[in-house]
């Protein structure tokens, strides 16, 4: 590692003020820093820090979104070879959908860094950590056969207008991932919607088996064919057609518990989320009218991207509530408006990330409250103490 | 009526390097520094020039806003140098000890004497600034009449000395005159907080103070910290507060009629050899104290806690108000993957690293910033280790906007910067929490006057 750091040491001059690249000299410092945590010493406050920074917290991050996202892979693979009547084995369908991911993983992260590097070179600062995380999720609420020109136009779109206009990482309202999902959603429908999107190969129509449908679980029931839905367990496990991070609510409590022993997620958000949604949902069984609110609440947890939504994109801090009291209503909201949307709401089977984007907006104003509460308790506090001094 | 205060909220940093309930004899030094920076707001202004012999108790600067608020000389000597930073601002006025002469400030009980005798005495003799106030953690407005006043008999910070150790070495007497003199300078009560969780040392019995018990993890010994459990401030009103050593220092006043600001500290930190208390003057260097007793190496010496200290050389002086010397390494090195390591040896507030699993009972840290300054983004962090009923990351952004209103509303008057040092230190963004919460006191002070 000496020589590694001897040739940066030796090379930094360069891109320092008044250096030949003094213009890449965030980018420089983005790699140096990816290498070495630096050198920097506290010089006034605290003199010592914790060990953790925004790097450490994303890596948690992305270490609790494996699950989802090696699980996505070998979805891929099984859906396709499903939709082609053969059956490789869980190797080679690993592998086939790894290599479908690879290029959507590589055009998210190509764009969006780019992105953040420039805007970090523009404003003079240092290169942010958030987009690590952001540039994993775009592709996981992807469907697979996404064209990759959209994704990128997506990710360019989410990161610009959702997140460098507002001062970068930290200053977002919306969540940059889910940004990307909803400007694909009502810029392209037809890629983000139907029943031949969320299998590679569908939409090609090549070598399909006769009358096979790719149709997620929740298309079916808001076409009312609740008949043909596949099982409890096929849904918790996650071998259904849907986003590529999304089918497998296992996978992804996995990562919720990773998310909340770590104390990097916040569990109020996720435990009350799904606490929302149990409560719509049975709400909805009491009314009953069709179908689709007949269906048994805890149906609607492992459905659609609802488990995804609360445990990684709800739980974003930034965009998210921020007081602890906070936490809790805005995590119960997303859950009642994601089953609300869902199921009442037929032009959109997925109510997830509208709710989640409309709570992004609101989630200041529940802090808002949050924040007077403890304000009364202060004034009410001053006032009593002045009334003793007249008497 | 005595309290019984459990937290919860907090964090104990467990570093290596705890004194040993040892007293060594007091250090010699040569030389003494009082250095204006430790109080902050104060605009002062110098009564002596280089070369002027002094009295310990001569005043060496005064505060230009209020006159009579008087800095003096820790020992008899002359005056050999005062130093000046940035825009000529004063930062230490040096004094090389020769003799041991002492001012006669007339000796005097508290008791007998009136509040404005005895608040005169404490300004004339310079022992005035010991008393400090919330709002703003500054020295006290010696025209107001505070609505409490407290002493908080223990210190949670990182390595603190015990002040059980502290008490049993010291005068009874003096501690219980300080005590009776400030006890006339409160309309309200006079609180002593000790720690819930050991014996009380025996100079706290028959006081006149309220003894309260606080406990829990650091900042539970933070004077704010038992003011806002207690008898919090209010918008208009104050509380004044005093160091246990300090409150000996004025009972040495009354009794002998001498400035001696004399206390023991704790040298602490995991490059000192052999961690000890000493007896010391305040103001002294501590150069003495550190020879021959410290590591080799590029290290960081800081008087007080590792949290709220101040950061000085290797000859540099006691700070006016700290009772302990830290000594660590500098962490100016790179580390490959630093972020990436599972980190064995690396003390943390998270869970994300391999030191939760497998902990170990003291950990040694250094002075490395452990990543690059970010905005806000992880939530509900700060609100862990604050326990008062603020939320911090509102009341740091009402500071930032200069938000005047705001900031009154979310408690300003209520906090000083050592309450949110702990912020500091777990700030996955690496915000610098301590400036800014001063940044709002020198705004709010400046505002309200």
């Amino acid at each position: 590692m000496d020589s590694l750091r001897k040739k940066i040491d030796k090379i930094k001059p360069n891109f320092m003020e008044g250096g030949r690249f003094a213009k890449l000299r965030s980018v420089f410092e983005g790699f140096e820093s990816f290498l070495f945590v630096s050198d920097k010493v506290t010089f006034r406050g605290s003199h010592i820090r914790d060990s953790i920074d925004l790097k450490r917290t994303m890596t948690v991050v992305i270490i609790a979104l494996l699950p989802a996202f090696l699980f996505g892979a070998y979805n891929i693979g099984l859906q396709h070879f499903r939709s082609i009547g053969t059956d490789p084995g869980l190797v080679q369908m690993f592998l086939f959908g790894f290599l479908k991911m690879l290029p959507l993983v590589i055009v998210s992260y190509g764009v969006g860094l780019g992105i953040e590097f420039i805007a970090a070179q523009i404003r003079g600062h240092e290169i942010n950590e958030g987009f690590l995380v952001s540039g994993l999720l775009i592709p996981l609420v992807m469907p697979v056969d996404v064209p990759l020109w959209m994704l990128a136009l997506a990710t360019a779109f989410a990161v610009i207008l959702g997140k460098e206009i507002f001062g970068g990482t930290g200053m977002n309202i919306f969540n940059p991932a889910l940004l990307a999902r909803a400007f694909l959603f009502f810029s392209y429908p037809a890629w983000m919607s139907g029943d031949k999107v969320w299998i590679e190969g569908l939409v090609k129509g090549e070598n399909i088996i006769d009358g096979f449908s790719g149709a997620t679980p929740l298309a079916m029931l808001a076409q009312g064919e609740a008949s043909e839905m596949p099982s409890f367990m096929d849904m918790f496990i996650g071998t259904i057609p849907g986003s590529i991070g999304e089918t497998s609510t296992l996978a992804i409590l996995i990562g919720a518990v990773i998310l909340i022993a770590t104390g990097i997620g916040s569990w109020k958000i996720i435990i009350s989320t799904f606490a929302g949604g149990l409560a719509m949902g049975l709400l909805l069984n009491v009314f009953a009218a069709n179908d689709f609110m007949e269906l048994p609440a805890y149906y609607h947890m492992v459905l659609g991207g609802f488990a995804f939504g609360a445990v990684f994109m709800a739980t974003d801090p930034v965009s998210g509530a921020q007081t602890e009291t906070g936490k809790w209503i805005y995590g119960f909201l997303i859950g009642i408006l994601s089953i609300l949307i869902r199921v009442l709401n037929p032009a959109y089977p997925e109510g997830v990330m509208l709710a989640i984007l409309l709570m992004n907006v609101f989630a200041p104003l529940i802090d808002y409250y949050v924040v007077r509460s403890s304000i009364k308790r202060r004034l009410k506090r001053a006032e009593t103490a002045f009334k003793n001094q007249v008497k | 009526m005595s309290l019984s205060v459990k937290l919860k909220k907090g964090l104990d940093i467990r570093l290596k390097g705890q004194s040993e309930k040892i007293l060594n004899p007091e250090a010699e030094s040569i030389r003494y520094g009082v250095k204006p920076v430790d109080f902050p707001g104060l605009t002062p202004k110098l009564n002596v020039r280089v070369g002027d012999k002094v009295m310990a108790g001569s005043p060496l600067f005064h505060d230009k806003l209020k006159p009579e608020v008087l800095f003096a000389s820790p020992v008899s000597g002359s005056v050999v140098s005062i130093s000046r930073g940035d825009r000529r601002k004063l930062l230490e006025v040096v004094v090389e000890k020769a003799g041991d002469e002492y001012i006669d400030f007339g000796k005097a009980d508290p008791a007998v004497i009136s509040r404005e005798e005895i608040i005169e005495k404490l300004l004339k003799s310079g022992l005035w600034p010991v008393v400090r106030q919330r709002p703003y953690h500054v020295v006290a407005r010696h025209t107001d009449t505070p609505k409490a006043i407290f002493v908080s008999a223990f210190d949670s910070a990182p390595l603190a000395p015990d002040y059980n150790f502290i008490f049993d070495n010291s005068s009874e007497s003096h501690f219980r005159t300080g005590l009776k003199a400030l006890k006339r300078l409160t309309s309200g009560s006079l609180h002593v907080v000790v720690n819930g969780k050991s014996e009380p040392s025996g100079i706290l019995k028959d006081t006149p103070a309220e003894i309260e018990k606080f406990s829990g993890p650091h900042p539970s010994g933070n004077v704010g910290i038992q003011i806002h459990h207690i008898d919090p401030v209010n918008k208009g009103e104050s509380v004044w507060y005093v160091n246990p050593q300090d409150v000996i220092a004025i009972g040495r006043l009354f009794e002998e009629g001498k400035y001696r600001h004399d206390r023991i500290i704790a040298l602490t930190g995991s490059e000192v050899i052999k961690p000890q208390y000493y007896r010391i003057r305040s103001g002294a260097s501590i150069q003495s104290l550190i020879k021959e007793n410290i590591t080799a190496g590029n290290l960081r010496y800081i008087s007080g806690n590792v949290l709220t200290g101040s950061g000085i050389t290797a000859d540099g002086y006691l700070g006016f108000y700290d009772s302990q010397v830290t000594i660590i390494p500098e962490g100016d090195y790179f580390e490959f993957f630093g972020w990436m390591m599972p980190g064995t040896d690396k003390f943390s507030f998270y869970k994300a690293f391999a030191s939760k699993i497998f902990p170990r009972k003291e950990y040694i840290l250094d002075t490395n910033f452990h990543g690059g300054e970010r905005a806000f983004v992880m939530t509900g962090q700060y609100e862990k280790v604050v326990p008062m009923d603020i939320y911090p990351m509102q009341l740091l952004k009402a500071i930032l906007a200069e938000d005047i209103d705001m900031m009154e509303n979310l408690g300003i008057y209520e906090v000083a910067e050592e309450d949110f040092a702990l912020c500091e230190y777990i700030c996955p963004s690496k915000i610098e929490i301590q400036s800014i919460i001063r940044k709002g006191l020198d705004l709010m002070a400046r505002e309200m006057n």
